[in-house]
Formats: structure tokens, C-alpha cells, sequence
């Protein structure tokens, strides 16, 4: 099952690269992974998504919370939670297809950001699964580029992860 | 307030540690260091052959002493040298410390001379690293390296010191702290109250139990509280590979080791329990076989101070995690204030089942009809003469397996193997730190000529500080374990197992200034070991020729469970 966990770690030199690293020892899978500072500069916030048994997301949580850089984490998936990911899209926009692209980024409350003559590059924000979606209805055979930054989330209602 | 150079902080600190010895090796990056090394006399340096070897020093004096080892070595080879021994450690929670130099920082990434990127290198091999950024830095970073090594599931911590870290001339004010706090780290204190009660009420009910002792309760120090519990219960014990000397082996209560070569009575007593207590073990893939078959019936209450180790290959009915002393004195108040007695007769039938499985093998070996010397009696030999108190410095291999078979050990500590990574070379400079620690101790390297040849290049370091450990050499003229899987599930194709053109032992010990004796007959062997041990102050190299055909019984069968097991040559379960 998919899991998005939420790790506040120290922000410091290193300390990203224990993380990444523990998966990849531990023959753990990261499927997204995002990280920046929060607002206390000495704390970095990073939300990977995952996939595994229970038994296995037991230990990718027990063993991240044994970096020694690790402050807090929280499965988000334990709970209610909101998921969003933000993707730059770079489309073939010309001729009739062009204003058919227009309509798809609308149906999506997409914004158009950059416009070329036969290109319009696009930015989309949703879960994974509506970043999915709008590919496919645009088809993939107009899509030239695309950078998507991974699922960042947060618990719904009072839950907090802070110090 | 002090003013310091860096590289007089790293020494400084060292000594308000109290630290007594280290390992090391000097090199361009650390010049610095060690040239303030030998400014004082407080912390004794020892010069080593090689950077594995200054590591499993360290380790080994920490096995033995319980306190953390330390090591100093350069940048580039003098690191990765020291990586083999960073793992040993890491892989049974040993406590270290190694300060690595490495390049100056406005040269680090450059591909500098004798630059690796230690922190790179290291990271999944240590509990924590550091990379020092500023010379003001080092005390601070030094005081948690050591409290992050010790505490907790212990462990090696790295720092790495770029040599501009360390220039003599730029001095920085010098304060060692008292104590360190980490938001971010720390570790269990005490265990849950409520896992513990519900623990004790599985323990009382059980019927047939089996309490295991891991490597945790020798390093959680735990060793008392947890036979004071088997004896309050007389439940039967088990040891691990690294919980020997955990529990004391000769008394009526313990099984033996169990797992791939443990005894036939421990591994059915496991597999037919239904409840195994296990204390600080981590049930390792050599002890359980396949996990799935692993003791079926068992309901399973597991006290780490490592929640990972929890549930990570079995799943724990009841979990604990903390510290192992504190844990089981909170379960010796609760068993001793429960109206609640175990069920006598249960308990006695299930002792009777396990003296009769004790019966069945017994650690039977067959001697051999040439009279050629057997490993097993070798040990057996060494256990006579030493009275069963030296401190066992195994290598890697069967004669590790056969000494943790054979030697009996009463007290922790005692028993220094490498038990998780199975570093062969580990054995030699373990010997070494722990005689340099304990020097009226009897101290034995019990090795094989394989596991030797990794290390013995420290003959000349116990040359010269005078190290007069004795080393028990199982020559067998192959590696013997390999030689036995490959008799096993390869048709004896011996590949690569044989070792032709072995050193004369006894010319190589004479080139370094030490004694060497030769054994080959059951005769020898007694009056051999006692000349080396009257030998108090020179360092002897036992070359004991044994059986070379000799496999480790009982052994479980691949896939299996831990009932499956082979007996002998031709006898299974």
C-alpha cells in the first residue's frame, strides 16, 4: 500500500543524503520524495511516498526515526490528510488543438504561464492522481516535457507536526 | 578561557574524556593531531600495522571493558582501512569512536591526495558522523560522538577532520561540555510499564518457556538481572552467538547457543516452545532459519533499546523497548510480587522433555582413527587450562564456532567474536586491545591459519609494546567453513578452500621475536598450552594441527526450521 510519510529533519549538510541512503541500503522504495527548509531555518520538512507492506512501512518508519538527524515523523497516510503535488507541463498548442488545450487546463484549474506561439507551458496543482488524469486527457502524444516536484502533504484538522 | 589550536582540542578532549588508549596510524591529514599527541602522556597512543587492525582494538577493548574504543587515522587509505573494523562494530552494536583525517576543506571534491569522501563511505556502517566545519567545533562534536556511541543501541561514530581544522597556529577557545542533549535523539530510558505487566503475565502462564539471551544484555549490562529471572522462574536460557557468558554456560538451567550451529537441545526447546522472553537479540537470519517456520507455537515478548530490531524478521507478541536492566528489574519486582507462581507441573515436564533432548547429541564428536588432533578437543583442552576465565578472542570460521560451542563461559565479556559481520583478521588485534587493557588476564586468539593471515602483520606491534597474548591456531590447512558448505551442497568441490604454501609459523613468529609451538598429537596438546601459559610474558603462536576433514555439528538445514538439523556427517532430524 502507498504510504506518504512526513519527516521533519535538522537542516543540515548530509543529513538528506542518510535518508535517501536508508532506503536504498534497507531495500526500501521512495516513489516521490520533496524537501525545503521550514520556516525555523534549522529544520528541513521532507514528505517521500512509499509503498510496502505493513511490515515493511513499520520499519521504514522505526528506521528513519533512528537517524540520529531525524527530529519527528508522522505516516500521513494513518490519517486524514491533504496530498499535492505541482507540475510544469510543456504542451503542443497549435492549430485546432490549441484552443482544445486551452479548455482541458481550464476543466483542470490549470494556469497557462508561458505562452510561445505553438507551445503553452502549463502549471497544474492536485494529488497525484488528477496530475495523472489531465496527461491523459491532453494525450500524451502532445506532451513535451513535464517536471513534477513529488507529493508534499499535511494532516487535516488539528494534527500538527512540529517541535 | 583556554585558547586552542584544533588539533590540541581533539587531543584535549580525549583526555577530559578520560580516555587512556588509542589506535591509530599517522598520515599526512593528521599530522597535526598527532603532533599534539605528543605533547603529553595522558592518552597513550598505539601504533598499529594496519588501520583494521587500530579498529578492532578499539572494538575489542570496548567488548571487553564495556566502554568506548578509540581510533585516529588519516584521510583516504588510512580511512578506508579502518571501514572493515567501522562495520564489525556497527554490526554488534559495539561503542566506538574514529576520527578520520581527511583533506583540507578548500580542497575537498578536488580528488586531492589521499582524499575519499568519508562521510560518503561510512554512512551506512556507523550510528552517526560528523564532518567538522570549524576547529571551535571539535570538543562539542567529540563529547556527542562519544555520548552517541554509548548510549542507546550502541555504535561507531565517525568524525572527520579536514587537516585545515587542526593548523597549530589558529588558536579557538577550548570548552569541553559536561553533558550533551539532542532534540533529536534519545533514547528509551525506561520500558512501558503496561508492556511490561502484560509481559509477566505471559512469562507466568508459559509452559513451556525458553528465556534467550542476546548481545544486548551483555552490552546493556543486564547480565545478573536476567539470571536472577531464569533462576526466580527456573526457566531454561539460551544464548546467543553474542550473548555467550550472558548467562553462565555451566549452569544446569542453560541450553546452549542456538541457531546454525547451535546445540540440538536449544534449537528443539525453541521450536517447541511457547513463549520465548528474548533479551536484547535480534533474532538474526543464523539463528531463526526460515523465519516462516521459526518456533511456531512460540508467543514471542521481545525487550530491545532498539525498536527497529523489534518485529523487523519476527514478529514480537509483545513488544518492550528499553533498556534491558531496567526492563528486566521492573519484571523481577512484578514477578516476585505476583500471587501467581508458574505451573510446577508444566514446567517440570517440559525440563524433563529437554533433559531427554540433551541426551541426543550432546556435543558428541567422533575421534579420529589416525589419532590426528580434533578441533573440538583443542578447545575442550584450552577450557581445562585456562579453568574456563580467559578472555576468547575468536576469528572467523569453524574454530569460532567450535570455541563458542566448547568454551564455557561463566561471565560476560568474555567472549569477543565478530559475531554479525564475521570479519575474518578480527581475532589477533582483538586479543591485543583487550590484553593491553587487562594485562594479568589470560587472553587467547583462538584463529584459524586463514583467518590469521589477515592480520598478522600485528606481530610487530606486540613487539613493540609487549603484548603477550597466546593464539590458539586451528590449522587445518583449509578454510574450514568453506570447505564444509562445500562438502555439503557442492560434492566436496574444494574450490579455492585449500591453502598450499603455509608459512613456517614457527620461522614468521621467530622473525617478530616471539615463541611458536607445534601440536599434532593428543599428547602435545596439554603440555603445550601450559608451557604458553607460563609463559606470562611472551606472546606464543600455537600452530595445532587438527583434523582438516572436521565439520560443525549440529548444523540446521538450509530453509528449514530450527528442528532440521544435521547431527553428523550422516545423521539428520
Amino acid at each position: 500500500m502507498r504510504h506518504i510519510i512526513a519527516v521533519l529533519l535538522e537542516n543540515e549538510a548530509g543529513a538528506l543524503s542518510r535518508v535517501v541512503g536508508l532506503f536504498s541500503q534497507r531495500n526500501f522504495n521512495i516513489e516521490t520524495l520533496n524537501v525545503a527548509p521550514t520556516e525555523d531555518p534549522t529544520l528541513s520538512r521532507l514528505t517521500v511516498t512509499t509503498s510496502g507492506s505493513d511490515r515493511v512501512i513499520e520499519q521504514i518508519t522505526k528506521q528513519l526515526n533512528k537517524l540520529i538527524e531525524v527530529v519527528k515523523l508522522v505516516d500521513l497516510t494513518e490519517g486524514d490528510h491533504i496530498e499535492r503535488e505541482m507540475m510544469l507541463i510543456k504542451l503542443k498548442a497549435t492549430g485546432q488543438h490549441r484552443d482544445e488545450v486551452k479548455r482541458t487546463v481550464d476543466i483542470f484549474r490549470g494556469q497557462i504561464v508561458d505562452v510561445t506561439s505553438s507551445i503553452y507551458t502549463v502549471q497544474l496543482t492536485g494529488d497525484q492522481v488528477k496530475l495523472d488524469a489531465f496527461i491523459n486527457a491532453i494525450g500524451e502524444s502532445y506532451v513535451l516535457e513535464t517536471v513534477r516536484t513529488g507529493v508534499s502533504g499535511i494532516a487535516r484538522g488539528d494534527k500538527v507536526l512540529s517541535i | 578561557m583556554e585558547m586552542l589550536s584544533g588539533a590540541e582540542m581533539v587531543i584535549r578532549s580525549l583526555q577530559d574524556q578520560k580516555i587512556e588508549y588509542i589506535y591509530g596510524y599517522p598520515g599526512g591529514s593528521v599530522l597535526h593531531i598527532y603532533d599534539a599527541l605528543a605533547q603529553q602522556k595522558q592518552v597513550k597512543h598505539i601504533l598499529v600495522r594496519h588501520e583494521q587492525a587500530a579498529t578492532h582494538m578499539a572494538d575489542a577493548y570496548a567488548r571487553a571493558s564495556g566502554k568506548p574504543g578509540v581510533v585516529l587515522v588519516t584521510s583516504g587509505p588510512g580511512a578506508t582501512n579502518a571501514v572493515t573494523g567501522i562495520a564489525t562494530a556497527f554490526m554488534d552494536s559495539i561503542p566506538m569512536v574514529v576520527i578520520c583525517g581527511q583533506v583540507p576543506s578548500t580542497l575537498i571534491g578536488e580528488d586531492a591526495f589521499q582524499e575519499t569522501d568519508m562521510m560518503g563511505v561510512s554512512r551506512p556502517v556507523v550510528k552517526h558522523n560528523f564532518a567538522v566545519k570549524h576547529p571551535a567545533e571539535i570538543p562539542g562534536l567529540i563529547k556527542k560522538a562519544f555520548y552517541i556511541a554509548s548510549s542507546g543501541r550502541p555504535g561507531p561514530v565517525v568524525i572527520d577532520i579536514p587537516k585545515d581544522m587542526t593548523t597549530p597556529t589558529d588558536k579557538f577557545e577550548y570548552h569541553y561540555p559536561e553533558s550533551v542533549s539532542m532534540r533529536s535523539y534519545s533514547p528509551a530510558t525506561r520500558g512501558h510499564s503496561g508492556q511490561i505487566k502484560k509481559a509477566v503475565e505471559l512469562l507466568l502462564a508459559a509452559r513451556r518457556p525458553v528465556i534467550l539471551v542476546g548481545g544486548g544484555t551483555v552490552g546493556g549490562k543486564a547480565c545478573d538481572e536476567a539470571t536472577q529471572l531464569a533462576k526466580a522462574l527456573n526457566y531454561p536460557v539460551s544464548s546467543t552467538l553474542m550473548g555467550l557468558g550472558g548467562y553462565p554456560s555451566t549452569d544446569r538451567q542453560w541450553l546452549g547457543m542456538p541457531g546454525m550451529h547451535g546445540t540440538y537441545e536449544a534449537n528443539m526447546s525453541l521450536h517447541h516452545s511457547d513463549l520465548i522472553l528474548s533479551i536484547g537479540a535480534r533474532f538474526d537470519d543464523r539463528v531463526t532459519n526460515a523465519t516462516e517456520k521459526f518456533c511456531p507455537t512460540a508467543k514471542i515478548i521481545h525487550i530491545d533499546i532498539d525498536p527497529s530490531s523489534i518485529s523487523k524478521t519476527i514478529a514480537a507478541d509483545v513488544p518492550i523497548v528499553g533498556p534491558a536492566k531496567s526492563v528486566l528489574l521492573e519484571m523481577l519486582a512484578l514477578v516476585a510480587k505476583s500471587g501467581t507462581q508458574p505451573e510446577a507441573d508444566a514446567i517440570a515436564e517440559w525440563w524433563s522433555q529437554i533433559d531427554q533432548w540433551r541426551l541426543r547429541h550432546g556435543g558428541h564428536y567422533e575421534r579420529n582413527e589416525k589419532g590426528m588432533l580434533k578441533p573440538q578437543q583443542v578447545i575442550e583442552a584450552l577450557y581445562q587450562v585456562t579453568k574456563g576465565d580467559a578472555y576468547i578472542c575468536s576469528d572467523v570460521g569453524q574454530h569460532q564456532m567450535f570455541a563458542a560451542q566448547y568454551y564455557k563461559f561463566d561471565k560476560p565479556n568474555r567472549w569477543i567474536n565478530s559475531g554479525g559481520l564475521g570479519t575474518m583478521g578480527f581475532g589477533f588485534p582483538a586479543a591485543m586491545g583487550v590484553k593491553l587493557h587487562y594485562p594479568e588476564a589470560e587472553v587467547v586468539c583462538v584463529t584459524g591459519e586463514g583467518s590469521f593471515q589477515m592480520n598478522l602483520q600485528e606481530f610487530s606491534t606486540c613487539s613493540q609494546y609487549g603484548i603477550p597474548v597466546k593464539i590458539v591456531c586451528l590449522n587445518n590447512h583449509s578454510l574450514g567453513m568453506v570447505r564444509q558448505w562445500q562438502d555439503m551442497n557442492y560434492e566436496s568441490r574444494h574450490s579455492q578452500s585449500y591453502m598450499e604454501s603455509l608459512p613456517d609459523f614457527h620461522k614468521l613468529t621467530g622473525a617478530y621475536g616471539h615463541k611458536a609451538i607445534t601440536v599434532k598429537t593428543e599428547a602435545e596438546l596439554i603440555p603445550a598450552l601450559e608451557q604458553a601459559f607460563a609463559l606470562k610474558d611472551e606472546l606464543v603462536f600455537l600452530d595445532i594441527h587438527v583434523d582438516p576433514t572436521e565439520h560443525v555439528y549440529p548444523m540446521l538445514v538450509p530453509k528449514a526450521s530450527m528442528r532440521d538439523m544435521w547431527l553428523n556427517k550422516t545423521e539428520r532430524t
